[in-house]
């Protein structure tokens, strides 16, 4: 019988074929008697499983390191921590002596008293200290049963993964040329497994909620990646439609690869710029194959988040200079701190905001704590030694921010020369207009600085006062809002004005339909998820900028978001004719 | 065989949570000597992070830690160093 299952798309593509469902059930421990001889023989199997453990973990770190940084594989320190507590060690080796029992017993019984007193603790970070615990209790446990874990390392066929939930160890033990697709119980667009799925190019459905139930090894899968839909044991009928579709994506894809080659000019030779945003250095590797000029935005906060500590300058040099090096000789641009709103910091030292989006965060929380900033500054300027590297400072609402935090900049740059560290004393400054204020102050702003870079996100939130994520009020957020484009247009006239350049690194640089007007208002670079890039290169490559810029001076004369949405999909059409589809709306 | 013991507030700001934890329990592994540390009631094995993480030791708590151990003193040393870190 076929079954459809609706999740979250985590990773777009289609996959068919046969799954492998990986069974993480409790082991069943049972207590068995041993003779006092057989003692010895049960405390030396318990000696191995440790020894076998700590292998297994040390190796996964090592994996991890090279494929996500320290900052993931540091979650196996306390895995590692666990596994040579010698309390711990020494309790089950006393029990298997005292009760003369099997050391699997003796082991499931100390853990769990563990496991429970962690339970019972009032701390979070305690509390969640519990999962390390078990993950390091099925590795030892595993071994003791002989049992290797269901190592996705040895698989051999192509399979479709399907798992209540990957852990990092997990998906890092991968062999990505066996994995055809993912689908997870649990998890969203931004937990591990969809990060990995997206920058190796595997679809991916995840907060499927039942699909390990739902489905058993060997059932045939369908993943649908762009409508976030898993079909389980499909008619002979919708296998083929999924075919079809499949057969296309490939097609798709060979010609969007064959653009890379290309300019992104318009059809009168308007030459822009496309590049790509980057959440974790993993993803740069798509960004440059998929033909993107560059990075127009690199965050660093993922740096900052899940951890009780700064990263130090040498852990952030280390990160930025080796992503600087793989983009080279395309630019780079980095973003500083951007952390509050949306997200947070872990450090019990820091009060959490009332107001996230208009308190204390981006360059606010930098500006107060010239010590990260500084750290982090001097860690993107010595990465700038290759010269393609540019500085961003985001949420800038004013021009005294952005003399403060030159002014920092400025120090740092002279500590640098003092110690003798060598950096591109060129470097390019730019500020994100993100905030209302800065978009009507940009001719101030820009006498500043070489860039800007319109933040469309979090600037169509706070002109329009509208919180994407209510969802009542969620209909709100229109990118098309006359408001929002005068607010583009105004930044637009006021770099050219002062000449310099002006991109933008926001969700509505992604659409093709916006990108046709961003285009006409004079948008010089566009920066988006690297999937996009091809795709708006395209739409650039197919209109006419002169007609595009027509086209925003009568939108800019409209009432509406909805006049301005019609208008744009009429002068679409009529400019691309029969590949309006292809290029607009397919595969989204 | 010396044993010394000192009374230690403990003012790193993280407590011994987390890191500092892991950190305790790795310095104290260095050591030949017993090491035990009390909050209240029973003194734990402080080379046992399963311990020091159940003690629930808070910034601004006084604990006993306890060595024992021809090299007793410059454990004590070098762990009093992390429990009064800034950070």
């Amino acid at each position: 019988m076929s079954k459809k299952l609706k999740g979250v798309s985590a990773s777009l593509g289609i996959s068919i074929g046969k799954c492998l469902v990986l069974n993480r059930e409790e082991f069943i421990v049972t207590k068995r008697k041993v003779s006092l001889d057989d003692i010895p023989k049960e405390i030396l199997r318990f000696e191995d499983a440790l020894i076998n453990t700590r292998r297994e973990i040390l190796s996964l770190q090592k994996n991890i390191e090279e494929k996500l940084g320290t900052k993931h594989a540091q979650i196996f320190d306390a895995h590692l921590l666990v596994l040579e507590d010698r309390v711990l060690v020494e309790d089950v080796i006393t029990r298997i002596k005292k009760e003369k029992v099997n050391v699997e017993y003796a082991f499931n019984q100390v853990i769990k008293k563990h496991i429970d007193t962690f339970m019972n603790m009032k701390d979070e970070y305690l509390r969640e200290r519990v999962f390390d615990i078990k993950d390091v209790a099925k590795r030892v446990l595993s071994r003791l049963f002989k049992e290797e874990m269901p190592s996705l390392e040895g698989l051999k066929d192509k399979v479709i993964i399907v798992a209540h939930d990957l852990s990092p160890a997990d998906t890092a033990s991968l062999h990505h040329k066996n994995i055809l697709g993912f689908v997870t119980d649990i998890g969203g667009p931004t937990s591990h497994t969809a990060i990995i799925a997206r920058s190796s190019g595997i679809p991916a459905v995840v907060g499927v909620e039942t699909a390990t139930q739902a489905v058993s090894s060997g059932d045939t899968l369908i993943i649908d990646g762009y409508a976030g839909v898993v079909i389980v044991n499909p008619s002979e009928e919708t296998k083929r439609d999924y075919l079809e579709r499949q057969r296309e994506e490939i097609k798709r894809k060979r010609y969007l690869a064959a653009l890379k080659k290309v300019p992104s000019e318009t059809k009168d030779k308007r030459k822009v710029s496309i590049a790509g945003n980057v959440e974790f250095p993993g993803e740069i590797g798509n960004v440059i194959e998929w033909g993107a000029e560059g990075i127009g935005l690199y965050r660093t906060e993922y740096m900052f988040l899940g951890r009780d500590n700064f990263p130090s300058e040498e852990e952030q040099y280390k990160t930025y200079f080796s992503s600087a090096k793989r983009v080279h000789p395309f630019p780079v641009i980095i973003r500083t701190l951007d952390l509050g709103g949306d997200k947070f910091l872990t450090r019990p030292d820091i009060p959490p905001d009332l107001h996230p989006f208009l308190g204390w965060r981006a360059i606010r929380f930098c500006l107060a704590r010239p010590d990260i900033f500084k750290t982090q500054l001097r860690a993107i300027l010595r990465a700038s030694r290759l010269g393609n590297v540019k500085i961003m400072f985001p949420m800038i609402s004013g021009v005294d921010e952005i003399k403060k935090a030159k002014e920092i900049l400025e120090e740092t740059k002279q500590e640098l020369r003092e110690k003798g560290e060598l950096f591109d004393e060129t470097i390019e400054l730019g500020i994100m207009i993100e905030v209302p204020s800065a978009a009507l102050t940009s001719d101030i702003l820009a006498k500043e600085v070489n860039f800007f870079s319109i933040g469309t996100n979090d600037l169509i939130q706070y002109s329009l006062a509208v919180d994407r994520g209510n969802e009542k009020v969620a209909y709100l957020y229109e990118p098309l809002h006359p408001a929002v484009l005068k607010l583009i247009n105004l930044v637009v006239k006021n770099a050219h004005k002062n000449d310099i350049w002006i991109g933008m690194c926001g969700e509505m640089a992604s659409s093709p339909m916006f990108a046709f007007l961003l285009l006409g208002l004079g948008l010089d670079e566009f920066s988006v998820s690297f999937p996009m890039v091809p795709r708006i290169k395209r739409l650039i490559r197919a209109v006419d900028f002169s007609r595009a810029k027509e086209f925003a001076r009568y939108a800019l004369s409209l009432s509406s978001a909805s006049e301005i949405s019609k208008g744009l999909e009429k002068i679409l059409k009529a400019e691309l004719k029969n590949k309006f589809e292809e290029i607009v709306t397919a595969g989204l | 065989m010396a044993k010394i013991e000192q009374k230690i507030l403990i003012t790193n700001k993280l407590g011994l949570h987390a890191r500092p934890a892991a950190l305790f329990v790795q310095t104290a592994a260095k050591f030949d000597s017993s090491i035990y540390i009390k909050k209240t009631g029973e003194a734990v094995n402080a080379k046992s992070i399963m311990n020091i993480l159940s003690l629930g030791v808070e910034a601004g708590t006084t604990i006993l830690l306890i060595a024992e151990g021809d090299d007793a003193e410059r454990a004590i040393g070098e762990l009093r160093k992390i429990l009064e870190a800034d950070e």
